[in-house]
């Protein structure tokens, strides 16, 4: 089986760990966003719990989390390790350069707009997934079934303007590695085309780079607002 | 000395079949026993290298570029020519050879050419077949254009990039044959003398442009493919670093060096714009085919436009002379390159061209224009119309383009019989290098096909046969007395270059050297001229040797020590092509002698006293050389002065 | 014109360099950028210093040798040309230029601005080529290869090999380099024998040349005096992905 660890290994390999890692991560990102849409729902957080009690005890979706998780740790190895050999690759800086005549300032700075989603989900995980799994959650009772009430734990923390604004700007920087990140993960596929490649980009650029992180964005901006009695 | 061809008798079709059957064979098995050098790596040197190695023989490569692809081959724009007759319109291996004996101006050999001519298909299928992507038709069949004048088309071409693309796909042959352990390259490597034992070519001496350091490599037979000598005019078309340095170390141990006044001038280039110029850029020749020449009538129109205060663009209709349709109502401003070249000079010789420098004449794309639209015209012409533009900054749709004659390609080289031999046993010379295929002038589309044709295709046959006859132990190790007198004599040199210590930097000299060849020994010559030359180059060997300035020391990187060692060369070879010059007293193909015109000003052969190659024999120092002749025989062609009224 | 040259001046790969400034106040718009160099070069001789080293030789932009990054640029400011393409009328009277040799660990500095490029050579060495021995070639006609797909392996097969692409990748990435080569020759039917081979063995001596990954900024394509597209780097992409997953290779 050397020959796996070679390709896997080689830095097309590596390209193509990060982009099936990638994509899959994004497509993860549509399930997760329809979901947390219940946020938005008048009644009092009762979605939004069903959801998540869905969410926490379906076997299927267990599974698929822990592919997520693994997802998660690769996609951010492999881009540690890419990233390094990168810089190896260049190890005399240029005095004076001017990349932003030849090339998207997203596409350059995708290690950086990543380490920012990943300090983001650790932060995000901490408040919500360990709360959930590990934290003391106060119950909410629907039809005589008792549910955790994560939508309390999401109230209170987007109560806080310091952490909606965390959220936002995080949330501008998924809209940054997306812009470049998705489209870019076919090309490490080989997938170019140019019928097809449009059509990517256009998903990538205003799908993934704008609505998705907006929709993201505007959760908190709603909790915030509507515990603030604003709205 | 006496010159042989040595080519075989019988009818002209049969000749390099029968030569190929007489030459000696080398056993399979032996092949690995033989050594053979390399030097350059363009068209011929890297096919030759490529093809050698294929058949087992042992081969060194050596280029002064960093990579092997770097070989001015590679700039040659429009095409290469076959005889495959794709086209269905009459063409054939006759007609090919039979064209380019005449556009030779008849100073070329009957078998050589004819050779050229029967290989030209083969080459062709042999660069398809390594991913060459030339130029196709729909359906898929190769696409051909005529080129040069010729009135078939039969050019096989690769945008305007044929040059680059057969280049690679010798260079992908090399390159496989580097992976196999059969080539050994040396890149950055100059060759800087060639060792001669026993009146045999045994190796060479090198200088290693990044170390300094002079080695010596022994083989069995030395191929030089290193080009023509253009830059001895400082400004041609051809790459700043192409030099003469090879072949004519190789002349001063005994190669004879043929024809060295046949150069080739081109005459659509970008003119000169100052002092700082460092080297011409070629406009593709098509241009001429919807480009009119012209240039004011008066002298004083030109004076105003050169001074800027008029724009060509104001000048009436009847204030300008289209000179070119004026003398050659027929062909017009499709006239041979040595004829439009020739006129272009004279009109500013009578002060009547134009830009700042007065040396450049209009090639008017109005006409065009407004006969076919501005469209038609950039489908045709938009690159060269672009290139034209980041050149000079002006834009030829709206102003006439500018052009001026350049030096382009030398039809002279070292002497070698039909097996591509030099007058020293065991080395060759190919391509540029060599005097062989195109006579007086080569046509379009040829030299690449000639540069292909010694290296893929005659040399592997030819070169078995001396290898057959020495045997693999006649060989002289590198560290016999031999070598170590060309390293000791090479390092002297280099050394004294270095302690000159003057103050005039090289490119001085080498700007001194072209003016005078430019001048005296260009596009028109006479004997009084040639005889100024002579002696003002002369005087400026003198003057290089006491007083040229070489910065640096010799265990490093030293472009200016390398570019003096090549101009030594180019001052000594600028005096023999005067000389040689000054002996041919005829014009022919791109000689052209104001003393023997005829009463329209066109070129007039003498074919009586100078139907032959002259062939120089050094003969020392400072003396002057031997002319030795090898009379050129014509059995197939008659004779025919050109016209073209 | 005046123009302020800020240049990299390194005695050789053993010295570290340092970025030197020279004044020159009659540079001509005429002049290409490398005749500004010759005028520089003349005016230090004569001054008993150094000459700046730089590559350079067919000065028409097909040769590939030039090299220069001028004002944070591979090949100047201008787009779809070499060094020795660009004149000066591209700055104004009185700029400050500064102009580094290409940087990355595959193209060591041999002195001043002139780079060691010989890794481009050893991947082709790895596959860059056609198996075909001289003489063996069958009929030029016989293979049919349509127009299109001519002119799609002739835009991959223009690149010059200048390394303009490693020099303007944020990762001196070879890719564009390498995938045009593959791509050329996986497009064309002479070189589908071996496509498989190709395109592992070539990568693989990318990698060991010491070239970084790709990013896709699409710097180097932009950067590149050919403009060679993207596309090609995909299709190198899936040739690599296409052979590993199908080759014989298991070691």
């Amino acid at each position: 089986m050397v020959w796996i660890t070679q390709a896997l290994s080689s830095s097309l390999g590596r390209k193509v760990i990060m982009s099936l890692t990638g994509l899959f991560l994004s497509s993860f990102l549509i399930v997760h966003m329809a979901g947390n849409l219940q946020l938005f729902k008048a009644d009092g957080g009762r979605a939004f719990n069903e959801y998540t009690y869905f969410m926490t005890h379906n076997p299927l979706i267990i599974t698929v989390s822990y592919l997520l998780y693994t997802s998660i740790l690769v996609h951010a190895l492999m881009a540690f390790i890419l990233t390094r050999h990168n810089r190896d690759s260049r190890p005399v800086q240029y005095a004076y350069s001017k990349p932003e005549a030849n090339s998207d300032w997203s596409s350059r700075n995708m290690g950086i707009l990543g380490t920012i989603v990943l300090l983001f989900i650790i932060i995000h995980m901490r408040t919500f997934w360990y709360e959930m799994h590990f934290g003391s959650v106060p119950m909410a009772e629907y039809d005589g079934k008792q549910y955790k009430d994560l939508y309390a734990v999401v109230k209170e923390a987007f109560s806080q303007w310091w952490y909606v604004l965390l959220y936002v700007l995080c949330m501008g920087a998924l809209g940054y590695h997306l812009a470049h990140g998705f489209q870019s993960g076919f090309q490490s596929l080989g997938v170019r085309h140019k019928k097809y490649t449009p059509v990517i980009e256009l998903v990538g650029r205003y799908f993934f780079a704008i609505i998705i992180p907006l929709a993201f964005a505007a959760m908190p901006v709603y909790v915030f607002l509507q515990v603030h009695g604003i709205i | 000395m006496k010159l042989e061809s040595k080519i075989p008798a019988g009818p002209l079709a049969e000749k390099w079949a029968r030569q190929k059957f007489g030459l000696k064979l080398v056993n399979p098995a032996n092949k690995r026993k033989y050594d053979i050098i390399v030097v350059g790596t363009g068209l011929a040197g890297a096919s030759a290298a490529a093809s050698l190695a294929e058949l087992g023989y042992n081969v060194k490569a050596f280029c002064f570029q960093d990579s092997p692809r770097r070989a001015h081959s590679i700039a040659a724009q429009g095409g290469i020519n076959a005889a495959k007759n794709y086209q269905n319109d009459g063409d054939s291996v006759f007609r090919l050879f039979y064209d380019t004996i005449k556009g030779g101006d008849y100073r070329a050999r009957e078998g050589n050419v004819y050779r050229l001519a029967e290989v030209s298909v083969n080459i062709i299928d042999q660069c398809v077949a390594q991913g060459v992507p030339f130029a196709r038709e729909y359906g898929g069949l190769l696409a051909n254009r005529s080129f040069g004048g010729a009135q078939v088309s039969r050019t096989f071409y690769a945008r305007g990039q044929t040059g680059q693309q057969l280049l690679l796909g010798a260079y992908s042959a090399l390159s496989r044959q580097v992976a196999n352990g059969k080539v050994k390259l040396y890149t950055r490597t100059e060759m800087l003398d060639l060792v001669v034992e026993g009146g045999k070519a045994r190796g060479i001496v090198t200088r290693n442009l990044i170390t300094g350091k002079i080695e010596s490599h022994a083989g069995h037979a030395v191929l030089l493919c290193t080009g023509g000598y253009g830059n001895v005019f400082y400004l041609s078309t051809n790459a700043m670093g192409s030099n003469v340095t090879a072949a004519w170390r190789a002349h001063k141990k005994g190669a004879l060096f043929a024809n060295p006044c046949f150069t080739q001038i081109h005459p659509t280039c970008i003119p000169v714009s100052g002092h700082y110029q460092s080297k011409l850029t070629l406009m593709s020749e098509s241009l001429r085919n919807d480009g009119r020449v012209w240039v004011p009538k008066k002298q004083e129109d030109s004076l105003r436009i050169r001074e800027g205060k008029i724009k060509p663009t104001d000048l009436p209709e009847d204030a300008r002379d289209y000179f070119l349709e004026r003398r050659y109502p027929s062909f017009g401003n499709l006239v041979p390159r040595d004829v439009a070249s020739r006129n272009a000079k004279y009109v500013c010789d009578e002060g009547r061209g134009v830009a700042k420098t007065g040396l450049a004449v209009y090639l008017d794309f109005a006409d065009a224009i407004k006969r076919d639209g501005r469209k038609t015209i950039e489908a045709k012409y938009g690159n060269l119309f672009e290139m034209y533009e980041k050149i000079t900054g002006e834009n030829p749709y709206e102003l006439p383009m500018m052009i001026y004659p350049a030096v382009h390609y030398t039809m002279g080289g070292l002497w070698v019989d039909y097996n591509l031999m030099t007058t020293i046993p065991g080395c060759y010379a190919l391509g540029e290098a060599n005097f062989s295929d195109h006579g007086a002038n080569r046509l379009g589309a040829s030299a690449l096909m000639q540069g292909l044709a010694d290296g893929y295709f005659v040399i592997p046959y030819t070169v078995g046969d001396y290898l057959a006859t020495i045997g693999p132990a006649d060989k002289i190790a590198v560290d016999s007395p031999v070598f170590k007198e060309a390293e000791k004599k090479v390092h002297d040199t280099v050394q004294q270059l270095l302690s000159i210590k003057g103050d005039r930097p090289v490119d001085d000299f080498h700007r001194d050297l072209g003016h005078i060849m430019w001048e005296y020994c260009g596009m028109s010559r006479n004997a009084e001229g040639l005889k100024i030359a002579k002696q003002k180059i002369q005087q400026l060997k003198k003057d290089f040797w006491t007083n040229v300035k070489v910065l640096g020391d010799s265990e490093e990187i030293n472009q200016a020590l390398e570019q003096a060692s090549r101009v030594a060369d180019f001052i000594e070879l600028g005096e023999l092509m005067v000389d040689d010059a000054l002996n041919r007293e005829e014009s022919c193909g791109g000689h052209f002698r104001e003393e023997h015109q005829t009463e329209d000003g066109e070129a007039l052969r003498d074919d009586e006293n100078f139907t032959y190659v002259a062939a120089w024999e050094y003969q020392g120092e400072n003396q002057p050389e031997l002319l030795n002749k090898e009379v050129l025989e014509f059995e197939n062609v008659k004779l025919t002065q050109r016209s073209y009224k | 014109m005046k123009i302020t040259l800020k240049v990299w001046r390194q005695k050789n790969n053993n010295t570290p360099g340092k970025l030197v400034e020279y004044q020159l106040d009659n540079v001509s718009e005429d002049m290409s950028f490398l005749e500004m160099f010759d005028v520089l070069n003349d005016s230090l001789t004569r001054k008993g210093e150094e000459p700046v080293a730089f590559d350079h030789d067919c000065r028409e932009g097909i040769c590939g040798m030039c090299s220069m990054y001028i004002n944070g640029r591979a090949h100047g400011p201008q787009t779809g040309a070499t060094t020795c393409q660009l004149h000066m009328r591209s700055f104004s009277d009185g700029d400050t230029i500064v102009v580094e040799p290409w940087r990355a660990r595959a193209f060591p500095v041999i002195k001043d601005l002139m780079v060691d490029r010989a890794a481009f050579d050893r991947v082709i060495q790895a596959g860059g080529y056609v198996s075909v021995n001289t003489g063996s070639a069958r009929d030029a006609n016989e293979i049919l290869i349509p127009r299109t797909i001519a002119d799609e392996a002739m835009d991959a097969a223009a690149c010059i090999g200048c390394g303009a692409c490693v020099a303007a990748c944020k990762n001196a990435s070879a890719m564009l380099f390498v995938s045009a080569k593959v791509s050329q020759l996986a497009i064309l039917p002479q070189g589908k024998a071996e496509h498989v081979e190709r395109a592992e063995r070539m990568v693989a001596q990318m990698d060991a040349e010491g070239f970084g990954a790709c990013s896709f900024t699409g710097a180097c394509s932009v950067e590149c005096p050919k403009s060679i597209s993207l596309d090609h780097i995909a299709r190198l992409n899936r040739e690599y992905l296409g052979a590993k997953l199908t080759s014989d290779n298991v070691q």
